[in-house]
């Protein structure tokens, strides 16, 4: 691998140019002056201004949120999901813990048991929506499409700690009766051609 | 063994003559892929991976031995082959289910399949049913298995169970193809493979083993998995506590694996307890005994406060060796200043013994430790009943007979089927309790050197032999001459004629002579067999290294002070090494750090014992202790070696150390007093964060520091009592645990069922009116308990045991100090 690319620490070669800005003033008389010059230069105005002309144009392209909302595209990161699987309806997850291995906020947690079928299974899974910052490598490392990211970004809460957990993310099982389950097509999501790149392993069968 | 230079790939590596290539590559840091082999075993050559080239020829690492001036080179392009195809097979109808492993990444197939990158599959085979086997505490996949039979052999050669075997897997052949398409190491590997899965030696689906779970420990794979550990937590997510035992004077390596106890509760909690496999091995106890801590306690300040107290107006500490060397240091200081009566009579015994050993022996401490036991040839055991006292010891002994091509002979009176089922090679001599005298007087006799061992004990054990005459059948060769008529063609004429010829020939004869032997009335009095002298002989063909193993029951002994100057004089006059079995955890330390008393006085604190106030690690006293998975510390083990050991799980009440701090010391934590540990004893001035606790990779135990044996002066009195004649005999009751108990803590634990009572073996109880499960009261000169009968398949013999594990039981009123007794059963 050529390291060139971060050996090169010239930014302003590559588009970059440095903003002119003001140094902060250090002692009393300087920042005496720049509380003047602020109080009395009128930038507030500057702001109020772009307001009243764009409302004196009519052109506004804001959406009334919350009655109105944007589509959201199918890639885009919002409160996880946990899928089914098409044939039988159930879980896809089994509990492998690569999610909760790979979440670099540190939000997923996971108990699992083995159940009465000898089976692995995930006794409890809650994810902090608070700690989460929707990075999406929990959809990318899961083996099974299981936990996807969804479309739901309205998860503003009383307080910074917000969890979800199983049930609430896990497809109703009437949308999968209706076989309507959405697959995500955002990370982790399977890429076009796979069959073709896969080489089978020869089975005596 | 000497010293010698090979060269693998280039580098010279200093290494012993004798050793094997692959441990030799490891002691320096060179990598030669290897699954089925474990250090200190015998090489299973079941996967073939080692393969190496050595002076050009090829051969397996695990197995070929150094010579002097050997190339070896660990890599060539037919051995690369070889791997490839070896690790092709190996990932051959291999479950890709990896994500539900319970090795969760922690497993050799998927290393080494990555390692050589095997990214395309040459082979197939079809599967056949391999569906999964519950064994009780373990789980056996077969379908996750790759047959390395690491699992047999180390139930083989360390255990000593024999529990597992391979079976015949059933299915297809391979296609006959292979054999000449594939590489020759990599077919033959299969093919072997192909034919086998792991199976229970007794045939059922039921393991009945010692339960000690190091063949789940060493499996490469997740086929083996212990079954309260399933599914549930992935290995990465586990913080490795480096830790000591804490269950008996072995002091083994351990490290607690711990993570928080579920979603709701953020606590630790000890998930398992994994061991540097190849060079400790670990019992059930320390294994799958780990919950034991002190959960709940709190900093409740009127107990701590009446604790105070009760400190003040107290005279007496009686306390349990299950304590780090610290709290006995702090139990000392206490009792320099405040004049405390120490009271731990099970350290006292051990105490004592070694000051009547030092008196001949000239040392502080005995010679040898259990390391060494590994590597000897021949081994004696006197007064322990090993396989509980200390597992260590009966793995020592074990891996000396299987891979050392060891023999042992074994003194108790309890029959013992763990221990006979070691091999052929181990010899048992059922005594009657008292006579362990006998026995130390029998090995001198055998092995002491007549020449230097003092004149009256010559005599004394002179006086025991006299000549008797046999007759002894015998066969013997004979050459018989004999005149044979052939038939030959006679080669002048052509015409066959017949003639004679002399023929001689050995023939098998069978005589009657009389042969005068030496009768030894040692045996007679001990109750040996009538073979013992010939097969002892047999046994004693090229051994060079001999030790000695004493345990428990010498101490509490009645002639204890005699047994003590036997043992000395057995080390100091014959070729024997000496190991004391301690009592209890840390009995060595106690006995060293502490003075201790022998009478209680007026008001006494119990720490882990009874008392006017207790304080308990086990959660039942007056005032909450930390047990100890919960705090830093030290411990003396066998080895004579000072092991640290961490705290896996937080403890939120007071300690002793706060106890002290009242009552004017001053140390922040206890391990402040680490570096004060007496050097007088052996000890030695070291801080405890700079205790080390780990293996290096050529086995080197690089943990705490070994203890000094210090000097003491001995006196020239080498005189010793003759044996008494007094034996007990009729009913008699043993004090002992059953395998994987040995205190309070190990019964609290969740993993180790044992049922407490009282244990008979399944031939006396087949003998006897009692059943399982019957209410029967014992009876002794000192006391009488009634309880349960349970069925021990780990005893035979007529011995009834008392375990100590349970302070309800109280099993102590029965017994005076030694740990046998007469006793009358009587069914309730």
């Amino acid at each position: 691998m050529k390291m060139e690319q971060f050996n090169d620490r010239n930014v302003a070669d590559n588009g970059y140019f440095l903003v002119d800005i003001e140094d902060y003033p250090t002692d009393s008389w300087g920042k005496f002056k720049r509380v003047v010059k602020r109080s009395f230069k009128g930038e507030l105005f500057v702001g109020l201004w772009v307001v009243m002309r764009e409302m004196l144009r009519f052109d506004i392209h804001t959406v009334k949120y919350p009655q109105e909302k944007m589509p959201i595209g199918p890639r885009y990161r919002a409160v996880h999901e946990m899928k089914r699987l098409w044939e039988s309806d159930t879980e896809r997850c089994i509990g492998c813990g690569l999610c909760e291995k790979i979440c670099i906020s540190d939000c997923i947690r996971m108990d699992t048991k083995i159940d009465e079928n000898s089976r692995k299974e995930v006794s409890e899974y809650t994810i902090n929506l608070g700690r989460c910052i929707f990075c999406g490598y929990c959809a990318e490392v899961c083996p099974e499409l299981a936990i996807t990211h969804g479309g739901e970004y309205e998860n503003a809460s009383e307080q910074r700690e917000h969890f979800v957990d199983y049930d609430y993310m896990l497809t109703p099982i009437d949308t999968m009766k209706a076989k309507a389950q959405k697959e995500f097509e955002g990370f982790g999501a399977i890429t076009p051609h796979e069959d073709e790149r896969v080489k089978k392993t020869p089975l005596s069968y | 063994m000497s010293k010698i230079t090979i060269n693998i790939d280039g580098t010279e590596v200093q290494t012993q003559e004798g050793e094997y290539l692959l441990n030799a590559a490891r002691a320096n840091d060179i990598f030669i892929p290897a699954i089925c082999y474990l250090t200190r075993c015998s090489p299973t050559l079941a996967c073939r991976i080692c393969l190496v080239e050595a002076d050009g020829k090829q051969v397996y690492a695990c197995n070929a031995k150094a010579k002097d001036g050997m190339n070896i080179t660990t890599s060539t392009e037919t051995i690369e082959k070889e791997r490839r195809a070896i690790m092709e097979v190996y990932d051959v109808n291999h479950p890709l289910q990896c994500g539900v492993c319970d090795q969760s990444g922690e497993c050799e197939l998927q290393n080494y399949t990555l390692e050589i990158g095997v990214d395309t599959q040459s082979y197939t085979v079809k599967d056949v049913d391999r569906s999964s086997h519950d064994w009780g505490h373990l789980h056996y996949d077969p379908g996750l298995c790759i047959v390395c039979e690491r699992c047999v052999t180390t139930c083989k050669d360390m255990i000593g169970d024999t529990s597992l075997k391979t079976i015949p897997r059933g299915g297809d052949a391979l296609n006959a193809d292979y054999k000449a398409e594939m590489p020759k190491d990599a077919y033959a590997m299969w093919n072997k493979l192909n034919k086998s899965v792991i199976g229970l030696t007794n045939g059922t689906d039921v393991l009945d083993c010692t339960s000690c779970g190091e063949c789940a420990a060493v499996c490469p794979v997740g086929a083996l998995v212990d079954t309260q550990f399933m599914y549930k937590s992935n290995a990465w997510e586990l913080k490795q506590v480096p830790a000591t035992c804490g269950h008996c004077s072995a002091g083994c390596q351990i490290s607690y694996d711990v993570k928080h106890a579920s979603i709701e509760n953020p606590e630790d909690k000890i998930y398992r307890v994994m061991n540097e496999w190849n060079y400790v091995s670990l019992c059930g106890a320390g294994r799958y005994g780990f919950d034991y801590q002190n959960a709940n306690a709190t900093k409740d300040e009127a107990a701590f406060n009446a604790a105070v107290e009760a400190f003040k107006k107290a005279d007496t500490i009686c306390f349990t060796s299950t304590i780090t060397n610290e709290e006995a240091y702090l139990l000392q200081a206490m009792k320099e200043k405040f004049g405390y009566k120490l009271v731990n009579n099970e350290a006292k015994a051990l105490q004592t013994f070694l000051k009547d050993y030092s008196e001949i022996s000239g040392t502080k401490l005995y010679g040898s430790d259990l390391e060494r036991v590994h590597t000897t040839n021949f081994i004696v055991s006197v007064g322990s009943a090993l396989k509980t006292d200390n597992p260590n010891a009966r793995y020592a002994l074990n891996n000396s007979i299987t891979v050392s091509k060891g023999a042992g002979l074994y003194f108790h009176p309890v029959k013992d089927p763990i221990i006979e089922g070691l091999g052929k090679s181990i010899m048992t001599v059922e005594h009657a309790p008292l006579q362990e005298e006998t026995a130390l007087y029998l090995v001198l006799d055998l092995f002491g050197d007549k020449e230097k061992l003092p004149k009256d004990i010559v005599e004394y054990l002179a006086s025991f032999h006299s000549e008797k005459t046999i007759t002894v059948e015998e066969t013997i060769k004979e050459k018989v001459v004999e005149i044979v008529k052939e038939m030959k063609v006679n080669e002048e004429t052509g015409e066959e004629e017949e003639i004679e010829v002399e023929k001689s020939k050995m023939v098998p004869k069978k005589v009657s002579k009389e042969v005068v032997v030496d009768d030894n009335k040692l045996l007679e009095i001990l109750g040996t067999d009538a073979k013992f002298m010939e097969t002892l002989e047999k046994n004693l063909k090229k051994k060079e290294t001999f030790a000695l193993m004493v345990g428990p029951d010498l101490y509490t002994h009645p002639s204890s002070k005699n047994l003590a100057r036997l043992v000395a004089l057995v080390e100091k006059y014959s070729k024997f090494e000496l190991v004391m079995i301690p009592t209890l955890t840390n009995s060595l330390g106690v006995s060293l750090i502490c003075e201790l008393d022998d009478a209680k006085g007026n008001y006494s604190i119990g720490y882990n014992t009874d008392g006017d106030f207790v304080l308990s690690g086990l959660g039942d006293g007056d005032l909450d202790m930390p047990a100890i998975n919960q705090q830093e510390g030290t411990l003396t083990s066998v080895n004579k070696r000072v092991n640290p050991t961490n705290a896996a799980i937080s403890y939120n009440g007071y300690e002793l150390n706060d106890i002290a701090n009242a009552l004017g010391f001053d140390a922040t934590n206890v391990i402040d007093y680490t570096v004060k540990l007496p050097t007088s004893v052996g000890f030695i001035e070291e801080e405890f964060d700079n205790l080390p606790n780990h293996y290096e990779n050529d086995g080197t135990e690089v943990r705490g520091y070994v203890l000094k044996n210090v000097a003491v002066d001995a006196s020239d009195d080498e005189s010793v009592e003759k044996f008494s004649e007094d034996k007990l005999e009729g009913c008699i009751i043993y004090s002992a645990n059953p395998v994987r108990q040995f205190t309070d803590f190990t019964y609290k634990t969740t993993n180790l069922d044992e049922v407490s009572g009282i244990y008979m073996s399944e031939e006396y109880l087949s003998k006897t009116e009692y059943n399982e499960g019957d209410t029967v009261t014992i009876t002794t000169a000192n006391g009488e308990l009634t309880a349960n009968v349970v069925s021990d398949n780990k005893i035979a013999g007529d011995i009834v045991i008392l375990p100590t594990f349970d302070k309800k039981l109280n099993s102590e009123v029965l017994f005076n100090d030694y740990r046998f007794s007469t006793a009358s059963i009587k069914k309730v």
